[in-house]
Formats: structure tokens, C-alpha cells, sequence
């Protein structure tokens, strides 16, 4: 027989998805509502300070300035052909973001046996936090 | 509105057999597979990914063919003529411009115009759950339909069956797609692919361009014929010298109006921060003599939505097409069995469609003997996000057709129709029917397709 150990595989017991607020407008900004089924797991305020961050962090990646003007304008003359070589402001930001996913990821969710998934992998609709159901006593993170 | 009458459809008309579809599922997908082969969309795949192009590209060669043949008799036979008589700069604008206007184009038509990927089974089934707990207060708003406040203006965001979610706001389903666009402006045959958020600077600089190409052959050449003729000949004389001439200017006489009439419109909806989609519907039209408009997107000033429009920051395509599919074994129960036949769910399907996609199934079947287009796309999507979940829309075989199409790089037309056609009732059979669906938006017949898809027309039965 098998430990339940060896299995390492804790149970998706379900997934939250926080939607998006289009409050604003069209930009990219996720609600802020602490969902009830992470209550028992996640500080109120934890979890608005990740989403309150990345709603930051997406305003700064579709900031209208002059930087991004000059980035259009720069493009449209070279006909384009620019973005082949050259990493949009966008792009980067995408960068930073799903690196601080995985910061917060390893920090806080994990610990307590949630897991964020980068919105850009679902479409930029919602944020999805997995919750897992830890039955392996043993390896309990 | 389609024409929904019922009618039995006679599962022998189907030719599709099933020990064929058995054989390709026992084996298993050897190599990683790239998400654009499982795109549930219309959509064309080439260069392994990196362009998509609509699945009806009928009239871009068309497009691409003028622009070229024009541009090359106006190389060939005018720009000898007056380098020697004006100046060498004639065939250096002319050259720039083109190559401008080819390469707008091709961007246009090969870019992902900001397609929205279609939620996955568990967000639906949250959605759903949402939609189903909300139901009962006092002021029942239509269901389907969420309304949220932009800039002190009411906006309501519709529910997608297809792509099962609720479209943010300027979003709009493309039914030549099928799939959810963002800004959605309009669908261009001429260009090939829809005109959305991330392509609607390349279309607009594509028709600008164009109309400064139009006008400037339709100058250089009148100019031509105009000096020749004065050389103490005739105009007819000048044109039998030249007949190359007379082509060019008949069809930069009839794409000038209109070019330039769509470009002055373009221009317009540019500086007001609206989509051809809005305008057309009058989403946004004056109710208040204060304001000028009820444009919630605007920034009520011209230069800033010209700004915003044509060089804020170009957002990333959200479909990832070259990325890799995570290998799952999916279970092969599930694979085997091949798709019910319509005619349960007879009420839900209009006529028309059905005959549609037998047609083409039937005809798929005869002239390629192709995989049988079980809807293989969806269900590998649905497989890979979580074992646990049990999508209800999956029941076809999906390696059968996939594998054929791993084994080719250049996917071309892969099986949509029939897709399409189970998408769309798949949908109907996980909502509440209870619900009373909403009247669908009248289609307006335009030169322009609209993306607004009749996604529901009819009340289910309860």
C-alpha cells in the first residue's frame, strides 16, 4: 500500500475567479472584493494589496505619456516592422507582472495552499485562485 | 434574425464512421502541440503560429493584386515618361508609399485583432453560478446582461454563448470568427480578418496611405497623359502611346471615393474615440442637448483620442498561439464517442445552419477525405486545465482530426463549421432553461459585417 505521501498531488478542491471591474473603463483592473471562500485561508487585506499591485501594475503598463506616444509614433514610421526586433512597454510590464505573481506565490499563497494564476493566462479576464485541498497530513507545505 | 424551423435532420446523411474515428484515439499524441492547432476559432494558422489570418480571406488577394498590379503599371510605363520630364522623386514617392501601404496591409490582415480567448470550463460554471444565484429581486433586469456604470454612463455588457462570458465593455462577437474581438470595429472582407484593439492602427494607416497612393497615381497619371497629349498630339493619340494609363486611372478613379470617403469616416470615429460597430448602432448618440456626446471612452478632446487610438501602448495578443499545450492523456471514454446527432436538440438548432453544416461536412468529407470534424478543437482545451472538471461540452473525438493537422504546419481550413455548429449548442444545453433569453440586436446588411452575432434568437423550450 502506498502512503498518501508519495503522491504529492494535493486535491484542487475549487477555484475562485475574481472578475473585472470595468468601473473605469476598459483598462485592465480586477476587483477588489475579498471573495468569502478564501476566508478561512487569506487575510483580507493581503489579498487586496496583491490585487490593489497588480491593477497598479497593469495601469502602468497601458499609461498613455509621452513615452508611450513616442514608442507609437516611432513604430508607425518604421512602418511597424519595429516590434520585430523591439519589446513593447506592454510586454515588459507583462514581464514584472508574472514575476510578481510568483514572488507572492511562493511567499504567501502557497503556504497556505492557494495558488494565483497569472491573468494573462486566462485572456486578462479574471484572476484564479486554486485552492487546494491538503489530505497528505505528512507534506503539508 | 435566422429562420428557425423545425426540422428532423436524418443522422444518415452524416457519413462520418465511427470504427475510423476509434483506430486514430488509441494511440496517443506523441509531440507537443502548439494552442493554435486546438484555436476554437474561425480562424487560419500559418508559419506554425505566427500569423492568423481569418478563416474567409477571399478578398485580400483581391485587394493585395490591385494595389500591386496598379502600382506596378504605374512603374512601368508612367514613371520612365515623367522622371524624364518632372523630376526623379515621382518614382521615390511613389515606391515609399507603396511599400507603406503593402506592408499596413499585411499587418492588418495577419494580426490577432485582439481576439478573446473563450472561458475556460470553470469560469463558466462560476458565471454561471453567479447568474443563477442573482435571479430573484424585485426589478428583474433582462437575464444575460449585466449593466455597470463607465463615467456616469450606463453600460450594459451582453453575455456571450459562445465564448461563455461576459464581453467587457466594446467587445463585440465577430460571427465570421467567431470569436469575441475587443474594440471591435468591424469585419473587412477587403483586408481579410477583423478590424479590433490591436490591429485598428494598421487598418487606419493602411487607408490613409492608400488614399494618399490613389491620389497620387491618379495625379501623376493624368499629368502624363496631359504632357504627352501637349506634344502637339491628340489625346487619343497619347493614350494608344499609353494604354496602361487608361487602366490605372479607371481604377484609381472608382477606389478613390471611396477610399477617401472611408478615410474621412475613419478619421472621424478616430478623433471621437468611437468604433464603426457604436456608430453604427448609435450606442453612444446624443440624448442630452448639453453634451456633445455620451461617449463614455472619450476624452473629449481630439488630440487625445486621436492619441489614444493610433499610439498608446500595443497590448499583447491574448491567445498565445505559439504557445505549448500542456501534455495531458485525456481519457479515452470520452474521445470514442462520437458527438450525438442533432436531432434531440433539434429546437435549438435553426434549419439553415444544420443544412450549412452538413453541406460542407458532406463536401469536406467527398473532396479531401478529411477527419470526421468532430469539434476536435474544443475538448483538448477543456481536457488540459483540470482532470476534475467535467465539461459538458465535450464529446467528440478530438486526436482523430488534431492529429492530422499536427502532421501539417500550414493548417488550412481546419473543421469549423461543425464546430460552430456544436458550440452553439452545447451553450443552450448548459444554461438554465428557465431562462427567458433576450432579443438579439437587429443585423444591420452593410458593406461592413458586424460582428453583433444573433447569439440568441429564440426562447429554449422550458
Amino acid at each position: 500500500i502506498r502512503p498518501l505521501q508519495d503522491l504529492r498531488q494535493p486535491a484542487v478542491s475549487s477555484k475562485v475567479f475574481v472578475q473585472r471591474d470595468y468601473n473605469s473603463g476598459t483598462i485592465s483592473k480586477f476587483q477588489t472584493k475579498f471573495p468569502s471562500e478564501l476566508e478561512s485561508r487569506l487575510d483580507k487585506q493581503q489579498f487586496e494589496e496583491t490585487i490593489q499591485t497588480l491593477n497598479n501594475l497593469y495601469a502602468e503598463a497601458e499609461k498613455l505619456g509621452g513615452k508611450s506616444y513616442l514608442e507609437g509614433c516611432l513604430a508607425c514610421l518604421t512602418a511597424y516592422t519595429i516590434f520585430l526586433c523591439m519589446e513593447t512597454h506592454y510586454e515588459k510590464v507583462l514581464k514584472k507582472i508574472s514575476r510578481y505573481i510568483k514572488d507572492q506565490n511562493e511567499k504567501i499563497y502557497a503556504p497556505r495552499g492557494l495558488l494565483l494564476t497569472d491573468p494573462i493566462e486566462r485572456g486578462l479576464r479574471v484572476v484564479e485562485i486554486t485552492i487546494f485541498e491538503d489530505r497528505s497530513i505528512g507534506s503539508g507545505r | 434574425m435566422k429562420n428557425c424551423e423545425y426540422q428532423q435532420i436524418d443522422p444518415r446523411a452524416l457519413s462520418v464512421s465511427p470504427s475510423s474515428v476509434q483506430n486514430h484515439t488509441e494511440k496517443k499524441v506523441q509531440r507537443l502541440r502548439r494552442k493554435w492547432e486546438v484555436f476554437p476559432g474561425k480562424n487560419r494558422f500559418f508559419c506554425d503560429g505566427r500569423i492568423i489570418l481569418a478563416r474567409q480571406s477571399g478578398i485580400l488577394p483581391v485587394t493585395l493584386g490591385l494595389i500591386v498590379v496598379t502600382c506596378g503599371l504605374f512603374f512601368a510605363f508612367d514613371c520612365p515618361f515623367l522622371v524624364t520630364h518632372l523630376t526623379v522623386f515621382i518614382p521615390v514617392i511613389g515606391g515609399v508609399l507603396s511599400l507603406f501601404v503593402v506592408t499596413s496591409l499585411l499587418r492588418t490582415s495577419f494580426t490577432d485583432p485582439g481576439i478573446l480567448p473563450r472561458a475556460t470550463p470553470d469560469e463558466a460554471a462560476d458565471i454561471e453560478k453567479q447568474i443563477d444565484n442573482s435571479g430573484s429581486s424585485t426589478y428583474r433586469p433582462p437575464p444575460r446582461t449585466k449593466e455597470i456604470l463607465i463615467n456616469q454612463q450606463v453600460v450594459k455588457l451582453k453575455y456571450c454563448f459562445t465564448c461563455k462570458m461576459f464581453r467587457p465593455p466594446r467587445t463585440s462577437h465577430c460571427s465570421l470568427c467567431d470569436n469575441c474581438v475587443e474594440r471591435f470595429d468591424h469585419h473587412c472582407p477587403w483586408v481579410g480578418n477583423c478590424v479590433g484593439k490591436r490591429n485598428y492602427r494598421f487598418f487606419y494607416s493602411f487607408i490613409i496611405s492608400l488614399s494618399f497612393l490613389t491620389s497620387f497615381i491618379f495625379g501623376c497619371v493624368v499629368t502624363h497623359i496631359t504632357l504627352r497629349s501637349q506634344d502637339g498630339k491628340s489625346l487619343i493619340q497619347a493614350i494608344q502611346e499609353s494604354p496602361a494609363s487608361v487602366v490605372e486611372l479607371v481604377i484609381c478613379f472608382f477606389s478613390i471615393w471611396s477610399i477617401l470617403g472611408l478615410s474621412g469616416f475613419h478619421t472621424y470615429l478616430v478623433a471621437s474615440n468611437l468604433t464603426t460597430n457604436e456608430d453604427i448602432k448609435g450606442s453612444w448618440s446624443s440624448k442630452r442637448c448639453t453634451e456633445e456626446s455620451g461617449n463614455p471612452y472619450s476624452y473629449n478632446n481630439i488630440m487625445t483620442n486621436c492619441c489614444v487610438t493610433l499610439c498608446g501602448p500595443m497590448p499583447p495578443s491574448l491567445i498565445d498561439r505559439r504557445g505549448f499545450l500542456p501534455l495531458v492523456a485525456a481519457s479515452p471514454a470520452t474521445e470514442t464517442e462520437l458527438p450525438p446527432f442533432p436531432v434531440k436538440n433539434d429546437t435549438n438548432m435553426c434549419t439553415k445552419s444544420t443544412k450549412d453544416v452538413l453541406e460542407r461536412l458532406v463536401r469536406s468529407l467527398d473532396s479531401r477525405g478529411r477527419c470526421p470534424p468532430g469539434a476536435p478543437k474544443t475538448t483538448p482545451v477543456a481536457v488540459e486545465i483540470s482532470a476534475a472538471a467535467t465539461p459538458p461540452a465535450e464529446r467528440s473525438p478530438p486526436t482523430g482530426c488534431s492529429r492530422q493537422h499536427a502532421g501539417r504546419h500550414t493548417a488550412a481550413a481546419p473543421c469549423p463549421p461543425f464546430a460552430r455548429g456544436r458550440e452553439r449548442r452545447d451553450s443552450f444545453q448548459s444554461s438554465n432553461p428557465a431562462f427567458r433569453l433576450a432579443s438579439p440586436s437587429p443585423s444591420l446588411s452593410r458593406t461592413f459585417i458586424l460582428g453583433e452575432a444573433p447569439d440568441v434568437g429564440f426562447i429554449p423550450p422550458p
